[in-house]
Formats: structure tokens, sequence, C-alpha cells
């Protein structure tokens, strides 16, 4: 298969195979008026499959995001056709607005301007919870 | 602005400050009755509590300060639509402390987050209690003469009892400590607060639903109400509330000096029957709450420079 390379953009690399449309509905990509591709289960040598997700403008990343999403994927940031910077995203402390408190007796669940937070409290086991109501994020 | 939405918020050293403060203010109610006068606290209850709010309100007069409230939670703007954070930013102009009880959990910390007060959390919803918590400490400490070393036993409602992981929370950073969890399967210690705390600290545990076979081994036994409030479900809620009922025949083989505790109201867990026995505490928890709040009362306005 052939995706043409992107001159200024983005390339997310190194996703875990089936992670790529779950990146490009929180990212929001669906809402940029841009050429994107998302290339699922290629290759690799590292991974077995992964995916890939090219998106043809330079747009700022949420990397708390990506590192919630998959840890293990990388940020490459094109310009001019070049390779210009690697960012390996890390997984976040603190997780604003990414992903929503789902239980019905916290305060966010009434309280619509809220910003819903979430801590990480194990790393190990990428646990976040609700800084609200402590309810883990599934 | 310092609050306490959680026990976990008062170090092991604050603990103790607060436990030598109620003794002294026990023993010597008189210097303690004018301290605050000129202060106002203000007691945000967003939904019933006759109890808890007669404590801090008590806790303020006999401290020799004033209470503001609102009559009750139907009549507060939060039914007219605003939100935690104005309401907190609008009582905090007239309050110089505030203790505020709301339905849902975590109402407390944004209160924390807006206020020009310090707050204490009264509970929000089933997350936190840490004010009867303190309570629970200060009669285990006046009863049994410390913390280390001893067995607690939990019976009842561990799932939903925040009054339970919240004392679970606070002995486990005493040294010694054995827990015993009695509880039908349905309402089980949930799994986080056995991992996050009893797991991680290496403090031992059992689990079982017999009552009887556990108490002889047990140095204080915390009783629990199965709460209508916190299910969902009525069915639920009907099968599981008489699971457990303490009776004088059950402490036959209880140690002598055992203490049993509640943190009220109760329905019909513990008999009438058991409240003439020298072991049962929890009427004693309830001044000695009183006492708490006073000195939390007290090491608040002092941190935030208003005493």
């Amino acid at each position: 298969m052939n995706v043409d390379s992107i001159q200024n953009g983005i390339v997310i690399d190194h996703i875990s195979a089936g992670n790529g449309m779950t990146l490009y509905d929180l990212l929001g990509l669906d809402q940029l008026d841009a050429s994107i591709a998302i290339i699922k289960n290629v290759n690799s040598k590292k991974m077995g499959k992964k995916d890939i997700i090219k998106i043809d403008a330079d747009i700022p990343v949420d990397l708390d995001l990506i590192g919630y999403v998959d840890p293990d994927a990388t940020v490459n940031v094109i310009k001019n056709g070049t390779l210009v910077e690697k960012r390996k995203p890390e997984l976040p402390e603190v997780l604003t607005d990414v992903i929503k408190c789902k239980n019905p007796r916290c305060i966010t669940s009434v309280e619509q301007e809220l910003k819903h937070v979430f801590r990480l409290t194990d790393k190990e086991k990428r646990i976040y919870r609700c800084i609200y109501c402590e309810t883990k994020a599934n | 602005m310092r609050s306490i939405i959680d026990i976990l918020d008062l170090s092991v050293s604050e603990i103790d400050e607060l436990i030598a403060t109620a003794q002294d203010i026990i023993a010597s109610p008189e210097r303690y009755a004018h301290i605050c006068e000129g202060k106002k606290l203000a007691t945000l209850f967003f939904e019933p509590s006759t109890r808890t709010r007669l404590s801090f309100e008590a806790a303020m007069y006999e401290l020799g300060g004033h209470v503001i409230s609102m009559s009750d939670a139907g009549s507060s703007s939060a039914t007219k639509g605003e939100s935690v954070a104005d309401t907190i930013k609008v009582v905090s102009c007239y309050a110089d402390i505030i203790a505020m009880r709301h339905p849902k959990e975590g109402a407390a910390l944004v209160a924390s987050n807006n206020t020009g007060v310090p707050i204490i959390n009264a509970g929000d919803g089933g997350h936190c209690h840490p004010t009867q918590t303190t309570a629970d400490l200060l009669t285990i400490y006046r009863e049994k003469g410390g913390f280390d070393g001893l067995t607690i036993g939990l019976c009842g409602d561990l799932k939903f009892g925040r009054t339970v992981h919240s004392l679970i929370n606070a002995m486990s950073r005493y040294d010694d400590i054995r827990f015993v969890l009695i509880s039908p399967n349905e309402l089980k210690l949930p799994s986080y607060v056995k991992n996050d705390v009893l797991k991680k600290n290496n403090i031992p545990y059992k689990q079982t639903n017999d009552l009887e076979e556990a108490i002889p081994e047990l140095d204080v036994l915390y009783m629990t109400r199965v709460q209508r409030e916190r299910f969902f479900n009525e069915e639920d809620y009907l099968r599981l509330k008489d699971s457990y009922i303490l009776t004088p025949a059950k402490l036959k083989d209880a140690k002598r000096d055992m203490i049993i505790m509640h943190p009220l109201p109760r329905v019909n867990e513990i008999s009438v029957a058991v409240d003439d026995d020298p072991r049962a505490c929890y009427f004693k928890q309830v001044l000695n709450g009183k006492y708490m709040r006073m000195a939390l009362i007290l090491m608040l306005l002092k941190e935030a420079g208003t005493l």
C-alpha cells in the first residue's frame, strides 16, 4: 500500500495495533480540514503489528492524551519533508477533560462547567482516578 | 487556604494535636468558652443530617462563636441551579469557616478550590466524612489508651460505608493493626481499598460473613448501618438491611474490654439491650465528635490567621 509522504505535519507512529481509531477520535481529528491517513495493522519488527496516523497539517497535538491512550507511541514532526523533531509521550500525571467520570454520584455529573480531571494513582497498572470521587477511569 | 476534605488531609501528628486539644477541652471547657467570640461558622447542608449539623453548631457555640446557616437544603440556591463554586464564593464573604455536606461525591473538593475561608467536609455523598473519623479516633484513644496493636472488626456495609473506608485509612497509619472485615458478599470492602490501603501497607486482614465467629478476637467492633440512600435499587436494600444485628447473646464470647462503636444513626443493627453494656461506646462517640470538631475549628482558624 502506498501513502504519500507528508511535507509539513505530524506522524504518530508505533501506535499499538487497534489504538489508531481511538486516538483519531480522542484527538478530534475528524474535525480537522486536512489530509489524514490512518494506516492500520502495519507490519512492525518491534511490535508485530502497529497503527500509524499521518496528518498533513502542522497542528499542536495533545501529548498527554497520546500518552494516556498509548505511552509507546512516538510523535514525529515533519517540516519541508524532513523529520525535525521526535517526541515521546509519557503517561501523564493529570488528565484534564480527556475522559469523563461515569460515576452518577460524582459532582461532575450535575455541574456541567466542571472540568473532568483524573490523576494517575498507579503508574504500573496505569490506573487513573477522578480527583473528585476517586472512581477509576475505564 | 487549608481545608479538610479527607481524613488523610490530617497527618498523624496533626491527629495527635487534635486529640490533645480535645482532651484539654474536655478537662477545662471554661478555658475555651470564649475563644471564638466574634467568629462565624456557616453550616451548609445540601442534604438532611441532624446529628452532624447539630454537632458542628454545638461545637462553635461552645467555643463562644456564632453559627449562620440555611434553613434546609430545599430552600437553598442550589435548588435554583447555582453551582457549588458560586455558593461557596458567596458564603465565604459572610463566614470565617464553613462546614459543608453535599449529596454528590467530590463537592467538598470543588468547594475547597473556590473558597476564601477554611472548608470542613461534613460528608460528600458516599465519599468522605473526615470529622466522623476524628470522633472515632478520639473514642478509640480514650477507651483503649492508644492505637497500636489493635484488632478492629468492621461489620455491616463495608462497600458503601464511607466511615469504614475513612477509618481504615486513618488506622492504617499506626503500628501492628489488624482488620477483620465482616459483611455479606454483596457489601464487601471494595477491592481498591483492599489493594490501595491494606495490601499496599502490608496490613493483615481477613474477610468473613460470620460475626459471632469473629467477635472473640476483636478489640474494637465497629458496626455500620446499611444505608437506604446509597442504593439505587430498593430491592437490594430490603434484602440486605438486616444482615447483622448485634445482641447481648452475640457478645457472650467478646473480650471484656472490647469496645462497640457505631457512627449512628442506627436502625436495628445494634439491639437496644446492648446499650446498657459497659462496652457500648456509640453515644460517647457522639460527644467525642463534638470535641474533635471544636479542636478542628480551632486548628483551622488559627492556621488561617483568623484567631
